[in-house]
């Protein structure tokens, strides 16, 4: 067969499948939208994963250390110790706050002025915020935590890593969970399309027994059904990225709000490139996959009999 | 053309169909197969066809046997012979031009050529104006015809029909089995099944006799006048 003639039978096949579809709306409706939403559901996996890690990103600063100078140590101790830091590898930044200006800080909440008021002197030390370089892990923090404890007229080090630690614990906890639904319910809509396609194959069993007997390949007859399952597989994927954008612009708001409430500028992750790519591929190969193996199954009892 | 070698055939659980069978119809030839009902006949064809393989023996076609065809070459294979059957087996969701086309369309022939060909045997089989027609259109004598000119559509060298006047008045019969002799005559190898002895014998040809699956005689039968022409 050469090559324009096989192109133009492909083209047929795959115009043909649609025809196919159309034919029946109801049907094909109904099918695609069970695609559509097993698909969105790990693809809202996923981009939930996507805006989480953004919000860890964005609390990067927790990383922090605070590091408290003992009472009554002068500022110029403290500025000192500052320079001193700002010189040292593993550590990007230091920032001084001294303790008149966090007082007047906290003398902004009136919670903590009446009880500051209340107060003789000023109780709170001088503080310096140091922000340890990029990509440093919990052993080295541990051992820079050691290091500044140990520092002259230094009476605490605090860093609270545990809660972002927390977050990212749920957040690789929820990425797993996202594979599992995805391998699932990618199991499923193949079994989706593997059905429809069986159910196809029902009402067409003699145009394929006798497209056999006068001489049709496996691939010839395959072929037909596999545009089919590739049709349902887009048009699920279609449908769940609809589903996806939908539900992540009536959630865009309130996540937000919820954010700006503890500080945050954080958004919902969109349906990103790469979102749009897994959720397309793997209804393709789903359909795809689907479809072969409903033929594959039909087309084994057409052998000849020994 | 065609060979049987001691061929047997043991469908699961039942007894023989064939039972060490040797035929030869010889290439050019038309050869009726006459015997009852569950004589065989169909487990000849179908030995022919490739939809079933042989329990024992070897079945020879154009020289070679079909014992060596793996199950990709079955479809080529099949390709190169003219099959007519009993129920027809026609697409009733198709029209005439499509049902005749499909084996060509199959065979990956280009389009132009399957025009030509598709209404070259439409028009053999005097169908021509009727082309778009689905089959359940046609009269049963016009679908039997529709069916013979898919299976002539790709030139085969071998044709088999199975019961192809089963259905049919003796008119008509006598109609198609001359179809089958024009086609005989321009070179086509011919295997006929059918159990209709008084028709066959009208035609001068071969006849093979199988009786509980087996080859119970061969002869040849006087042609009647007005039969073949």
């Amino acid at each position: 067969m050469s090559a324009g003639i096989l192109l133009a039978r492909h083209a047929q096949n795959l115009l043909g499948a649609l025809g196919a579809l159309t034919r029946n709306p109801v049907g094909t409706f109904l099918t695609v939208s069970v695609i559509g939403i097993a698909l969105a559901l790990p693809a809202a996996l996923h981009v939930l994963v996507q805006t989480g890690k953004s919000a860890a990103g964005n609390w990067d600063d927790m990383r922090d250390f605070s590091v408290y100078m003992a009472p009554a140590t002068p500022l110029p101790r403290a500025e000192t110790l500052a320079r001193e830091l700002r010189k040292r590898d593993g550590i990007d930044s230091v920032q001084l706050i001294t303790a008149e200006a966090a007082v007047a800080e906290m003398g902004k909440d009136p919670v903590f002025a009446n009880a500051l008021a209340a107060l003789e002197g000023n109780p709170l030390p001088h503080t310096l915020v140091v922000r340890p370089a990029a990509g440093m892990d919990g052993e080295q923090l541990g051992k820079l935590s050691a290091e500044l404890q140990a520092t002259p007229d230094v009476d605490l080090v605090k860093l609270d890593l545990q809660w972002v630690q927390r977050l990212n614990a749920i957040l690789d906890f929820l990425a797993r969970l996202g594979w599992i639904a995805a391998v699932l319910l990618g199991g499923a809509v193949l079994i989706i399309v593997g059905n429809t396609i069986r159910l196809d194959i029902q009402t067409r069993t003699e145009e394929i027994e006798v497209a056999k007997l006068l001489g049709a390949t496996d691939s010839f007859v395959r072929r037909p059904f596999l545009y089919l399952g590739l049709w349902y597989g887009l048009f699920g994927s279609l449908l769940a990225t609809l589903i996806l954008a939908i539900s992540l612009w009536l959630l865009g708001a309130p996540v937000a709000r919820l954010a700006t409430l503890y500080g945050s500028d954080l958004e919902m992750a969109g349906v990103g490139l790469e979102t749009l790519a897994a959720v397309l591929g793997g209804g393709l190969l789903a359909g795809w996959s689907g479809a072969w193996l409903a033929v594959s199954r039909h087309l084994s009892g057409l052998r000849p009999r020994d | 053309m065609i060979r049987f070698e001691n061929v047997s055939k043991r469908y699961d659980g039942a007894r023989e169909a064939l039972s060490n069978v040797s035929i030869e119809v010889a290439a050019g030839e038309l050869a009726f197969l006459t015997g009852r009902s569950g004589a065989g006949k169909s487990t000849v064809l179908k030995l022919v066809a490739l939809i079933e393989r042989p329990t024992r023996g070897q079945v020879i076609v154009g020289g070679r046997p079909l014992a060596r065809l793996g199950y990709r070459d079955v479809p080529a294979y099949r390709q190169q012979i003219g099959m007519v059957f009993q129920d027809n087996r026609l697409l009733n969701d198709r029209s005439a031009y499509e049902n005749v086309a499909l084996p060509l369309i199959i065979s990956g022939t280009g389009e132009r050529e399957i025009g030509r060909r598709t209404r070259a045997a439409l028009d053999q089989v005097g169908l021509l104006d009727r082309e778009k027609y689905p089959p359940r259109a046609l009269s049963a004598g016009e679908q039997q015809r529709l069916s013979i000119a898919r299976a002539i559509v790709s030139h085969p060298k071998v044709l088999i029909a199975d019961e192809p006047t089963g259905n049919l008045d003796p008119d008509l019969s006598l109609e198609i089995m001359n179809l089958f002799r024009r086609l005989n005559e321009v070179g086509v190898t011919m295997l006929i099944a059918s159990h209709d002895l008084p028709l066959v014998e009208r035609f001068g040809s071969r006849r093979i006799v199988l009786s509980g699956g087996q080859v119970s005689g061969s002869e040849s039968t006087a042609q009647t006048t007005g039969a073949g022409k």
